[in-house]
């Protein structure tokens, strides 16, 4: 068994001065502070990756700088699932009693630290270096494509997926944490700056500054406990042009056998946290996982199904749409944000019933997924 | 297996592919081994450069000065009839389900695939 004892995030936006070991180690002792452990109880850390700050063993490199020795340490790299990947890791290695409290852990100034320019270079580097690269294609641009096919196979149209900005910068304005909390409507998103067609402004995420941390132990510290029920992944291209078809991509294979490993159903599912880099990544998501019917996500956006006092609500933070996405630590958000709904912790956010959790996050081109089943235990 | 082909990655007017004569698995991301049944005789051939439009996306805000320099462009992943997926560029009001041909052009100091529509 292994629980998420303690969780820490910034603020997403600028953080003008901070570099990335700075917001990795405010998030880190606030995840300790959550738990109320101190950091000679940590013997496991697992760290992402900073586009601004590369190095090849960035763990120790945190580990010396925060001041752990820890008995098992090293980064991971999976794009924007890398969160839920380090944490179904240290899951494992909970569970195998390789180590007792495990430290995932990341940050970067993505915002302030180098150029937009410079960080929208960086991540169209995950295209093939041959076949993709020298075609000008950026991130958007991958998505875009994805988003192109899968609007014509489900009928799923602009306005539609302009519902999950306005969805997000929603559930954004009441969180006091998050990059984006002016109000937009499906107006302001159709009317916003034509990206890579048909994503627009508003249906790209922004760069953050911003840091994240969890601590998975083997033993619960606290009085309400958050138990990892079980995860699973699938990986079925790195690469656009690569990727299966659209009904047989990643999230479907990794729910199914998180399902599986859990014995749980997506009607047991009260909080969803679903990756969301641009308005078609959490549609596809959505429909893919089970959430929403094909090309019918809109519709329950529309009907408030998403919403905090809706049937399932998600992102209550306001994802990386509007809480804003500073690399790996974009997506542990959705984590940081969960516990706080398991717990009861999420003051004006806080949703009726947040006992069983389905978290999903999404690398590269809907290219690695991992899956997640958190469950409330008393 | 066969000797290599020169394609527009490496500046020549070609569309390339491989074709594994053991599985009869076909690939366009060049590899010196079948990615499907791991055999090392893949034959490479020229790609008819003809084939239907799977999707688009009209780029508007490059990253680059180089690439600034063209913006929009229209980024495609077409299906080739010889049976595999490639990205290219194309004109700029292409549709899903076009057939289209290929030429070539220059883009950032580089060549690339360029699709139109036929007829």
């Amino acid at each position: 068994m292994s629980f998420i004892t303690g969780v820490g995030l910034t603020p997403f936006g600028k953080h003008e001065g901070s570099s990335s070991l700075d917001l990795m180690s405010r998030a880190a002792q606030a995840a300790l502070d959550d738990a109320g452990l101190e950091r000679a109880d940590i013997d496991g850390i697992l760290c992402g990756y900073s586009t601004v700050s590369p190095h090849i063993m960035l763990a120790t490199v945190f580990a010396e700088h925060f001041g752990i020795r820890p008995s098992y340490a090293h980064a991971v790299q999976v794009g924007g699932a890398t969160g839920l990947a380090m944490t179904m890791l240290a899951h494992h290695l909970v569970e195998a009693a390789v180590a007792r409290n495990v430290l995932v852990v990341a940050g970067e100034n993505r915002l302030t630290g180098q150029s937009r320019d410079a960080s929208i270079q960086a991540l169209a580097q995950v295209g093939h270096p041959d076949y993709e690269v020298p075609l000008g294609p950026t991130i958007p641009a991958y998505y875009g494509l994805v988003a192109n096919r899968y609007m014509h196979e489900y009928g799923v149209t602009e306005e539609d997926l302009a519902e999950f900005a306005v969805l997000m910068r929603a559930h954004a304005c009441t969180h006091p944490g998050a990059q984006f909390r002016d109000s937009i409507t499906v107006g302001d998103v159709m009317a916003s700056k034509p990206v890579a067609m048909p994503l627009k402004l508003l249906d790209c995420c922004p760069v953050s500054d911003g840091g994240a941390a969890f601590v998975i132990s083997r033993e619960r510290t606290g009085e309400a406990g958050v138990r990892i029920r079980g995860c699973a992944q699938a990986h079925t291209h790195q690469h656009v042009t690569a990727a299966p078809a659209l009904s047989e991509l990643g999230a479907e294979i990794s729910v199914a056998r998180a399902r599986e490993a859990t014995g749980l159903a997506i009607s047991h599912v009260r909080y969803a946290a679903i990756y969301d880099s641009f308005t078609i990544t959490l549609a596809m998501l959505l429909e893919d996982l089970g959430l929403a019917g094909r090309g019918e996500a809109a519709a329950r956006v529309r009907a408030g199904h998403f919403s905090r006092d809706g049937a399932m609500p998600l992102n209550t933070h306001g994802g990386l749409l509007s809480y804003g996405h500073c690399g790996v630590g974009g997506a542990m958000a959705h984590l940081v944000e969960t516990h706080l709904q398991m717990t009861g912790r999420a003051a004006n956010r806080q949703v009726r019933d947040a006992s069983i959790a389905l978290l999903h996050g999404d690398g590269g081109v809907l290219s690695s997924h991992v899956s997640m089943f958190l469950e409330r235990v008393r | 297996m066969s000797e290599r082909l020169a394609d527009w990655t490496k500046g020549e007017q070609a569309v390339i592919y491989q074709t594994c004569t053991a599985c009869g698995h076909v690939q366009y991301f060049r590899r010196a081994f079948c990615a499907a049944c791991g055999a090392s005789d893949s034959r490479e051939q020229r790609a008819s450069g003809k084939g239907r439009v799977y999707a688009t996306s009209l780029v508007c805000r490059a990253a680059t000065p180089e690439t600034r320099a063209h913006v929009p462009y229209n980024i495609l992943l077409v299906d080739c009839a010889e049976g595999f997926r490639m990205m290219a560029h194309g004109e700029n009001d292409l549709a899903i389900g076009d057939e289209v041909s290929a030429s070539f052009k220059r883009f950032a100091g580089k060549l690339v695939p360029f699709f139109a529509k036929d007829g």
